[in-house]
């Protein structure tokens, strides 16, 4: 019988958990093989050094060591970097070992490979290196006066510059009533997913066959690029995602490791596996955000927002990863946010410093552009003495439902943004909240309540191939999907998206159980492994479901339009005289005479009467290339209490109303707005990678970064009501997976000021800690009581 | 070397190691029950966390012989058979879990967390899992999920591990 429910909508319980709650998942460090070796990397104590010679012997003897290597030992090509954004670029050379300096913490010399993991970690810490220290270079500006390069066959630190090119009249800048000019620093972050990246190289040497298993969210990438590094045929090449403990953007890359895990089977004819420590992560996996913004804002007295400008310094770290420029590009097409400013500018210049590579990042590029604009809007607000509310409600763009032009260039598939801030303000009732704040003010309480306010947009789904190229990104942004129906009436399907927690199994499984007229049970999806679901782009930038979704969903419409055809010939009829409806075709106007997808299989299989020239099977394949970006917008609020006595702040409440799109599984949809919010908080009030002067990361344990656990991290509203259909895809989804991370950051450092500007401060930066927040009150009351404008409150 | 015999999930296991090996692989690697994950290697994270003797533990602390002639539960002890332990249950009727990597120990702590206090407050399951670390949830469906179980549990007459 054909399932006649319907599950898109609906929040089906998760096909992923059994086995995760049980601990019978199989993440990287679970793989094991017969006659498997460990590698370790050696990477010396050294933030900028000249390598003058590197002693393996020592290593090399110790119990256990089969191999010590550097970098020429190995015939590997340079790591893959995929965004050369501009024609003028300089590139730096980047091997998986260092062999002339070291450039950061994390920089490798040599490999060592032993029988145990201990033994290869033993061994890595015995390799000598003699090096001549230099001075580490790890302020942007610093780094930027070039008077000590980190490459010095690039000439230069400061080794890309990309325009946006603007649009409008730049010459408002000068003549708008209001002109707001700010900074805003942002620091860098450390992506933590909670597993360490790993791999496990395998093969058949006489063969020159390998498989790469990895902790990535690109294996499909990760072959294409690593078939380049390591120069064995591509066809010969596979990688496999196993599941994978998070991702972050931490594994949208290809490292080091990976290409030598594979040199490594590949030279010694054994399985090579490598497990990253914690700290290690914290140096050689990458870091997010970094970045320095000159922002400007123009408007009118009564709060038009006419201009927006920004200048950004973006550290790229020693080298480049996969994508590391191309992050703060990214987001150059939205630094417009949901607003409708007359002029519009955007440029950054990308330094090198010696620090661990930056890339993607939750959010990747555009949460970098949305704290900025939310920090700028709120300061335009105070300047012009309006409530942040009404200067958003007057600049955020009408509603409209079919693809608009935006200011940056690109077209923003549908919106509705009004609806989400009045919904978000309605919740987290904020008239009353200011007459609180009133209140709290005028007693002159310890503790002062603030509102912050984002209202952002996203550009999700990455994404247009066409685009993609005239960025000068290398690869397309289609994805593929397949989709099996087994003649015992089950279906198999097949997709390039590579999830590491979003529990694509369960929602590709409603897509494809309402397509079909089947259920989730009745459906396993495969994923993440370069043999099973050759066409693939993988998962991050918002793209999963707008792209793999739609995908699916257009594999479901070739599997129906066969069965169709089959249909017909069983049923003796045309097949125009044939309606699909309640999961099965059947005869207009004779419901009774019908055959579902299941009966349609078997008889696809057994194949003793197919219509002629019809193949033996009901499966289909879809490749989809989406012709737009899809635009998620939304509006989050957070209510902090600061503690001026101590500059302790706690978020009181916080609410989140996210525009999506199409909702295929609200359950999963909340989920990943908590996940992304978590995040958000923590950029917002904990978290900073901070390097002492001699380049040394001194936050180098979870000890010292502040990752936040269930005590500080607080209860979030979310609301699911608006969910404006893009126009991008015939699902009508947008994309989800970094909205909170994105919206939340601005929310709760624009209300950390808030709770405090009557006291004369008008900007904190990230992470707000109760040190800097106190120090922020300190200043701004030393500055009035000096300037004569009153007293200590 | 060194012998280690333990109970582990109602069984004897013994076994020699290297006297430097942390609990955590001797369960991992040695016995392989790879259900206990490892985050980090400064006791941070929890996602090691096992009981040891029926009480909470990150076994990334402890050596293997500090566990000799001890009780141990992993994550693959948490079910009776084949029926899934309250708090599995609760994980993931509430979505109480993303990638899955911290959850064993999420799990471990918060079985060990109840039998103590079996009828806790939002801001008690809160501050009992200050030392388990999630990047995917913003634990708000994991407290979710562990006040729902133990509103089960005490449905059911206490229960569990």
């Amino acid at each position: 019988m054909a399932a006649t429910e319907t599950f898109i909508g609906q929040p089906v319980l998760r096909k992923e958990d059994p086995e995760l709650i049980t601990g019978q998942a199989n993440y990287i460090d679970n793989w094991t093989m017969p006659g498997m070796l460990w590698m370790a990397l050696a990477r010396p104590p050294y933030v900028h050094a000249t390598i003058d010679g590197i002693d393996t012997a020592e290593a090399a003897s110790m119990p256990g060591v089969v191999g010590v290597f550097t970098a020429g030992d190995l015939e590997l090509g340079a790591l893959p970097f995929v965004w050369p954004i501009t024609e003028d670029i300089k590139v730096p050379v980047h091997y998986a070992m260092a062999s002339d300096k070291v450039r950061f913490n994390g920089d490798a010399v040599a490999v060592v490979v032993a029988e145990t993991r201990e033994q290869a970690i033993d061994g890595a810490e015995a390799v000598a290196v003699s090096a001549t220290e230099l001075p580490a270079v790890i302020e942007l500006e610093q780094a930027a006066k070039d008077e000590l390069l980190i490459h010095d066959d690039l000439g230069t630190n400061s080794v890309v510059h990309w325009s946006h090119g603007g649009a409008g009249d730049q010459s408002i800048f000068d003549s708008a009533p209001v002109v707001v000019q700010e900074r805003y620093a942002q620091p860098r972050l450390i992506p933590n997913a909670i597993e360490p990246r790993g791999c496990l190289a395998y093969g058949v040497p006489a063969m020159d066959e390998w498989t790469l298993v990895s902790s990535t969210q690109i294996p499909h990438i990760a072959k294409f690029t690593l078939s380049g590094v390591t120069g064995i045929d591509e066809q010969k090449l596979r990688v496999i995602a196993p599941d994978v403990g998070g991702g972050f953007g931490s594994k949208l890359n290809v490292y080091a490791e990976e290409a030598l895990a594979l040199g490594l089977a590949r030279k010694l004819g054994r399985p090579v596996k490598w497990i990253e420590g914690r700290r290690e992560n914290y140096v050689a996996t990458t870091h997010g955000r970094g970045v320095i913004h000159d922002c400007t804002i123009a408007g009118t007295e009564d709060g038009k927002i006419i201009g927006m400008k920004f200048v950004e310094l973006a550290d790229m770290g020693a080298y480049y990863q996969l994508l590391t420029p191309g992050i703060p590009e990214l987001g150059g097409w939205v630094y417009m946010g949901p607003y409708d400013p007359e002029t519009y500018w955007f440029e950054f210049t990308g330094i090198v410093t010696n620090t661990t590579p930056t890339d993607a990042y939750r959010g990747a590029g555009r949460p970098e552009a949305t704290y900025v604009i939310e920090r700028i809007v709120d300061t335009f607000a105070r300047r012009i003495g309006k409530d942040p509310v009404e200067v958003r409600r007057m600049n955020l763009k009408p509603a409209f439902s079919e693809a608009t032009a935006a200011i940056s260039g690109l077209s923003v598939d549908s919106a509705n943004y009004q609806a989400t801030f009045d919904t978000a303000l309605g919740l987290v009732e904020y008239d009353k909240l200011r007459a609180e704040q009133h209140d709290r003010r005028e007693r002159g309480d310890t503790k002062q309540l603030g509102i912050g306010l984002s209202t952002y947009i996203e550009m999700c789904g990455l994404a247009p191939s066409n685009i993609l190229g005239a960025l000068r990104y290398a690869a397309g942004g289609w994805d593929g999907a397949t989709i099996e129906c087994l003649p015992s009436g089950k279906v198999l399907v097949k997709t390039g998206t590579s999830p590491h927690g979003q529990g694509h199994e369960t929602t590709w499984a409603q897509i494809v159980a309402d397509g079909l007229g089947v259920t989730p049970d009745d459906i396993e999806v495969l994923h993440g492994d370069t043999l099973i679901t050759p066409l693939g782009m993988d998962t991050y930038g918002s793209r999963s479901v707008s792209v793999g979704g739609a995908a699916l969903h257009f594999a479901v419409e070739k599997v129906k339009a066969k069965a169709r055809t089959i249909a017909a010939h069983e049923l003796e009829v045309s097949e125009d005289d044939l309606e699909w409806g309640e999961g099965s075709w059947h005869v207009a106007g004779a419901p009774d005479k019908a055959k579902t997808i299941p009966e349609i299989a078997v008889s696809a299989w057994h194949a003793h009467s197919l219509p002629e020239g019809t193949e033996p099977h009901l499966n289909a394949t879809a490749v989809y290339d989406p012709p737009n970006f899809t635009w998620p917008g939304g509006a989050h609020i957070c209510v902090v209490e600061v503690d001026t006595e101590t500059g302790a702040t706690e978020i009181v409440k916080y609410v989140a109303v996210d525009d999506c799109g199409t909702v295929i599984n609200p359950m999963i949809v909340d989920g990943q707005i908590h996940g992304g919010v978590a995040q958000g908080v923590a950029e917002a009030l904990y978290e900073e990678a901070i390097y002492d002067e001699s380049g040394n990361l001194t936050t180098s344990t979870m000890t010292q970064y502040l990752v936040p656990t269930a005590v500080e991290v607080p209860t979030i509203t979310t609301d699911g009501s608006h969910q404006t259909p893009s126009t991008t895809n015939p699902l009508g989804v947008k994309g989800i997976g970094e909205a909170g991370t994105i919206a939340a950051p601005p929310a709760v450092i624009n209300a950390v000021i808030d709770a405090v500007s009557h006291l004369g401060v008008t900007a904190i930066e990230k992470p707000a800690s109760p040190e800097r927040v106190w120090r922020a009150i300190q200043d701004a009351q030393h500055q009035q009581v000096q300037s004569g404008q009153g007293g200590a409150a | 070397m060194t012998t280690v015999s333990v109970t582990v999930n109602g069984a004897m296991r013994e076994a020699d190691v290297e006297p430097r090996t942390l609990l955590v692989y001797f369960l991992r690697e040695t016995l392989g029950l790879t259900g206990t994950n490892v985050g980090c290697d400064t006791s941070s994270c929890g996602a090691c966390t096992v009981l040891l003797d029926g009480e909470s533990v990150k076994s990334c602390t402890l050596l293997a012989a500090q566990a000799d002639g001890r009780e141990l539960t992993t994550i693959e002890g948490l079910a009776n058979g084949d029926e899934l332990h309250p708090l599995q249950e609760s994980f993931r009727r509430n979505h109480g879990l993303q990638c899955g990597y911290c959850t064993p120990g999420m799990l471990m702590a918060a079985a060990s967390y109840l039998k103590e206090n079996p009828s806790p407050s939002e801001d008690d399951v809160r501050l009992a899992l200050e030392g388990n670390l999630c990047r995917c949830t913003g634990y708000q469906n994991i407290v979710k999920s562990i006040l729902d179980a133990a509103g089960s549990m005490a449905g059911a007459g206490g229960g569990g591990a």
